[in-house]
């Protein structure tokens, strides 16, 4: 059984708008997967019918074996929350917010403990409404683990946290898979998909696009072109007969080679450069890059 | 159930006693009034002492300032910044919720009944009345109360109860009996303010200082609004 079943869910909003169009993913314990996909995508509300606030227009889910709305009582002990935006007290106080939800399970985290690990100890008795963005995202997050849920589901966790704050939250999900725990982020950012999750599920306009390892899905795809940046401008008719394929200049600057990329083309093409002695920006001619998979997938959507 | 409802009750009020606007609300504007108008007497409140009227009226405008402007305004702002939805996902639950804000007004209102009733009795006030009226007809008037704080605030932003709850404090303030008599009201107007809970309420507590009969009317309108004011409020009320 799988600690979270999406199956054929659809969501329709009223006015005719669906928001989740026949999707379907499973995720396991100790699993954390990436609900990924651009603003609109359907993505939240996938988790909120996860979570409960929402009740799939056909299709079915399932959490823990439970049904989010018919069983929400039995399934609150057991999941932990992060909405994408709010969901605290202005006024109230870190470590007193997190005794408050410490307070409605049974086998609760030490507040203390917690504030600590999630670097929030300093700020412990700072009403949430002066915390800074990042430390609001840490609170929220607190506040999501504090009653040692199965199933964390975490909306945009890194929405506006800065550098150390991505590091302790990436940190914490990775303790949260070891633990057992099952993972459903929901996010925007490819960066964060790719270093923290198991598998990537990638939605737009509700229906899914492609599902695996951040690995497979970068390898899946073959790169058809080598790109690079290098001055505006170039002699691209020259460039093309050097290195036996079509380049053509994107927009100023940046050059698109149509072929397959190998190293003998990369080298033709470096070696035409040092000739001209014109400075090379980047080189794309590797995997593709996740982004690459999603901008690809996303526009073709 | 019993442990997530205190630590909830405990929050809330906590949250409650440290705003300062909910304090001056609750405890400060009555206060005032209770102090400046026995002594300068310029009310036309029909009694030997202004205290003897105001007193009354005075308990009657907290327990609508804690159940109706407090309860509404921060239910409000908690809706609008997503706190009761996270709250549902949580094992605390409604019912439970309800119950522990429930517990946080009655506290505070406990709280109001103390300072104001010792400031009274400092000012002279002497209760003659019938005090076992008093008690059900504060909690009548606080489940009317609080149900048109959230039918306020199960629908409007928060900004939007802040300015709906304060300016029907100050209409009921005048009409309700409370510093104005409301038999000193033009004849349209009484009519409007004795079919209001503000006034219903003012009514039963004045019978503490005059020993007169309570209308049953005011029995009457104050059951009606509590009974109509919360049934509206939740079938109108927006969890998110």
């Amino acid at each position: 059984m799988p600690a979270v079943d999406v199956s054929g869910l659809v969501v329709r909003y009223p006015g005719d708008v669906t928001a989740v169009d026949g999707l379907s993913f499973t995720a396991e314990a100790g699993e954390v997967l990436a609900l990924l996909g651009p603003n609109g995508a359907g993505k939240t509300t996938t988790v909120e019918t996860l979570e409960g606030y929402k009740s799939p227009t056909s299709g079915t889910v399932r959490v823990l074996d439970l049904d989010p709305v018919a069983d929400h009582a039995r399934l609150t002990p057991r999941i932990g929350v992060m909405l994408q935006k709010g969901g605290v007290y202005p006024g109230i106080r870190p470590v007193e917010g997190l005794r408050l939800f410490a307070a409605f399970y049974d086998s609760p985290e030490d507040p203390a403990g917690l504030l600590d690990r999630l670097g929030l100890a300093g700020v412990a008795r700072t009403p949430w409404r002066r915390l800074s963005g990042g430390e609001q995202q840490r609170l929220s997050l607190a506040l999501a683990l504090v009653g040692r849920p199965e199933v964390a589901f975490l909306d945009e966790p890194t929405a506006g946290v800065d550098v150390a704050g991505r590091q302790i939250i990436r940190e914490v999900i990775g303790e949260l898979r070891s633990r057992g725990t099952c993972v459903l982020l929901a996010t925007h950012e490819l960066d964060e998909a790719e270093r923290v999750a198991d598998r990537v599920v990638i939605v737009d306009h509700g229906r899914l696009l492609a599902e695996g390892t951040p690995a497979a899905l970068m390898s899946a795809s073959e790169r058809t072109t080598i790109d690079f940046g290098a001055p505006p401008g170039l002699d691209v008719t020259g460039l093309s007969a050097a290195v036996g394929a079509v380049v053509v200049e994107v927009r100023p600057g940046r050059y698109s080679v149509a072929t397959a990329p190998s190293p003998a083309t990369v080298a033709a093409l470096t070696a035409w450069l040092a000739e001209q002695d014109l400075a090379l920006g980047d080189l794309r001619a590797g995997r593709q890059s996740l982004e690459d998979v999603f901008l690809r997938l996303t526009s073709d959507s | 159930m019993t442990a997530r409802v205190l630590a909830q009750t405990r929050v809330e009020l906590a949250l409650t006693l440290r705003r300062g606007e909910s304090v001056l609300l609750s405890l400060g504007i009555p206060v005032l009034l209770l102090v400046f108008f026995s002594v300068v007497d310029v009310l036309p409140t029909g009694t030997d002492e202004p205290i003897d009227f105001l007193a009354p009226g005075v308990l009657a405008l907290a327990v609508m300032s804690t159940a109706m402007v407090g309860l509404g305004i921060a239910t409000g702002f908690e809706r609008q910044y997503g706190v009761l939805k996270r709250l549902g996902s949580t094992p605390l639950g409604r019912p439970a919720l309800l119950t522990a804000k429930t517990l946080a007004i009655l506290f505070v209102e406990v709280l109001q009944v103390a300072v104001l009733v010792a400031v009274s009795l400092a000012l002279g006030w002497r209760p003659s009345g019938s005090v076992a009226t008093v008690v059900p007809a504060m909690l009548l008037a606080t489940v009317a109360f609080s149900g048109l704080g959230l039918l306020m605030a199960g629908r409007l932003r928060g900004e939007a109860v802040l300015a709906a709850a304060n300016s029907l404090y100050l209409v009921l303030l005048l009409l309700g009996g409370m510093v104005i008599p409301v038999a000193e009201l033009p004849g349209a107007l009484r009519a409007v303010a004795r079919a209001l809970p503000a006034a219903a309420l003012s009514d039963v507590l004045h019978a503490t200082s005059t020993a007169g009969a309570v209308p049953g009317r005011a029995w009457a309108v104050l059951a009606a609004w509590a009974l109509a004011a919360p049934l509206a409020a939740a079938a109108t009320f927006r969890w998110e």
